[in-house]
């Protein structure tokens, strides 16, 4: 029988996280970044359950992961109404194009 | 039950900054129509905590958990902590006095209260950061802080420029604390706890692996680096610094900086120094050469920050630049690891609060007249509007760092911890990049005084409130310079960071 371990889930992340800095980088919509920083944090999130799951740490890995969530969506709120102001000023979210403040 | 109330006994300028915060959104619902009120209030929440602030002699952990090192607890109150808490209370208390004289923000009237709650959220955030000694903690005060500023870096919405700060502010800003997070997961895995006595613990036996850990702290010091703005996280100040509101601006640089440099020393001091012996030196604990990585850092930050304000026309990108260069000659106190160059950091930043403040001041004045912070404004200033421009040129003087200001006091200790701790070489490449930064410095000066007055010179007459403002800020600059002893003796009593010695 397959045994899931540790070293899956640390895959996983390390997957999920290369996968976010990967979009971060090559992504020149907004949102596309946005969701790349969200992946990060997942990866984040999968660590601390993992290690506190199999390294028995007791319950504080869960309880980390469910703060992070929520800062994750009070995060995501605050960054999609500044895209859409920027949406309102430049009619678009591209962040190649927005750089005014370059000399 | 006792723990808890002694707990509340400590953390209460916290608490009367929470207070304060739901106070100033609930005048702002029920007095909607008019909102003269609502900066009074702030001003008197942030007097009320500065004063628990000062008079909390207290000392100790908040919420312990006992575990099997006695007591130790997710939050220090201590001198150092205090120290670093009333420098944001006071700069706290000058932005909001900045922002009754802004045109910027006096074009937003109707939206006051939003960024007032604003301010308080970041200096709640602040105070958390300074004193927090576990990673979770850490990390979410850091969010709480930067979630409000990402929103004032935008808040006024009158340009273009508002909303691209904002947005890069967020990009760059989630994006270092994302990958801080993932190093602080790495942490957990490998100690099994996230508070920092704990991990020192476990880090002086050595079993950690020692690939995991670099690569941990790396990744922490991105979300560190970020909020001090050093080398390579630093490419959002000059955009956001020149984007933002001025007296967001102004607060960035100084406030947020500092939180980011005490949650600096607290992490390196209380995660990696073993014990620091009679002299004050701290022993780091050899799993991780913090000492090689600071000193690049820092001699890069200092370095890029200078040569890159040499071009610079407009006066809050030079100034942002100068406020990288800054963050570079404050990490090099951190990199002599001992209280001597703690001692250099704590009067540094002192002063540096009141020359950074007085500088944007300046530049905040000349721009309500012109909208414009170009170099060429200020044109033959010298002649027209003798009191700005002199008290300018003082500032510009002092965050030189040349006699008789404040700015040289500060230089002065640094540069004795440095050749106490005989590194002579990183001390001469800090003293050329102090000659370096003269020239942009210098530059200003010879706008204001060696360009002839014409038709087209600006007159600004600074109404009484804002004489009084620049006064409070010259005369401690200049005062520092000479008689500057009682800022020794109160940063020498402030030099005491929780520890488990």
């Amino acid at each position: 029988m397959f045994q899931v371990t540790l070293q899956h889930f640390l895959v996983l992340s390390a997957i999920l996280f290369s996968l976010g800095v990967y979009g971060i980088v090559t992504r020149k919509n907004a949102v596309m970044v946005l969701m790349g920083i969200e992946l990060i944090l997942n990866a984040a999130n999968i660590n601390f359950v993992a290690f506190a799951k199999f390294g028995n740490f007791g319950f504080g890995g869960q309880m980390y992961a469910l703060f992070v969530i929520v800062l994750a969506a009070a995060e995501a709120a605050i960054a999609l109404a500044i895209v859409l102001n920027i949406y309102k000023t430049f009619t678009n979210v591209n962040i190649d194009e927005i750089d005014n403040l370059k000399e | 039950m006792a723990n808890l109330y002694q707990s509340l006994e400590l953390i209460r300028p916290e608490i009367v900054l929470s207070i304060a915060l739901v106070v100033l959104v609930i005048f702002d619902l029920i007095f909607h129509l008019d909102k003269k009120i609502v900066p009074y209030i702030a001003l008197a929440g942030i007097i009320l905590t500065g004063i628990f602030v000062l008079f909390n002699p207290q000392s100790g952990f908040a919420f312990q958990q006992s575990n099997l090192m006695g007591k130790i607890g997710i939050f220090a109150v201590d001198t150092f902590g205090n120290y670093f808490k009333i420098i944001i209370v006071i700069s706290s208390l000058l932005i909001i006095l900045y922002s009754f004289s802004s045109d910027e923000i006096n074009k937003i009237q109707d939206r006051i209260g939003e960024y007032y709650a604003l301010i308080y959220g970041m200096i709640l955030g602040m105070f958390f950061i300074i004193s927090a000694t576990d990673l979770i903690l850490i990390y979410l005060s850091l969010e709480l802080m930067s979630l409000s500023s990402y929103v004032l870096a935008g808040f006024t919405k009158l340009r273009d420029r508002n909303s691209e700060a904002a947005l890069k502010y967020l990009i760059y800003g989630s994006v270092s604390s994302g990958l801080m997070l993932y190093g602080i997961s790495l942490i957990y895995g490998l100690t099994g706890s996230t508070n920092l006595y704990i991990i020192n613990m476990i880090l002086q036996t050595p079993n950690a692996n020692q690939f995991t850990l670099a690569l941990a702290n790396v990744l922490i010091f991105a979300g560190i680096g970020y909020k001090i703005s050093s080398v390579p996280f630093h490419f959002w100040t000059p955009d956001v610094y020149e984007g933002a509101p001025i007296t967001i601006t102004t607060y960035l640089s100084v406030a947020s900086k500092a939180a980011g440099f005490a949650l600096l020393i607290r992490f390196i001091k209380t995660t990696f120094v073993g014990f620091s012996d009679s002299l004050g030196n701290w022993q780091l604990i050899s799993s991780f050469d913090w000492k090689s990585l600071l000193i690049a850092i820092s001699i890069l930050t200092m370095t890029l920050g200078n040569f890159t304000a040499l071009w610079q026309n407009n006066l809050k990108r030079l100034l942002a630049f100068s406020s990288i260069a800054h963050a570079g000659y404050l990490l090099l106190g951190i990199v002599v690891f001992s209280n001597g160059g703690l001692l250099a950091i704590l009067i540094y930043f002192f002063v540096y609060l009141l020359m950074n403040y007085g500088a944007f001041l300046i530049v905040m004045l000349i721009s309500n007249k012109t909208g414009s912070e170009n170099i060429d404004d200020y044109d033959g200033l010298g002649y027209t509007s003798p009191l700005l421009a002199v008290s300018l040129v003082i500032f510009l003087v002092s965050l030189a760092g040349l006699p008789p200001t404040a700015g040289f006091i500060g230089k002065l200790y640094l540069f004795i911890a440095l050749v106490d701790a005989k590194m002579i070489a990183v001390a001469i490449i800090a003293l050329l990049n102090t000659v370096v930064s003269l020239y942009y410095y210098v530059r200003i000066v010879k706008h204001m005084y060696l360009n002839k007055p014409t038709e087209k010179t600006l007159t600004v007459k600074p109404n009484l409130f804002n004489t009084l403002l620049v006064l409070v800020l010259v005369i401690p600059v200049l005062v520092f310079g000479i008689y500057f002893q009682p800022l020794v003796d109160w940063a020498k009593n402030s030099l005491t960071i929780l520890g488990l010695m």
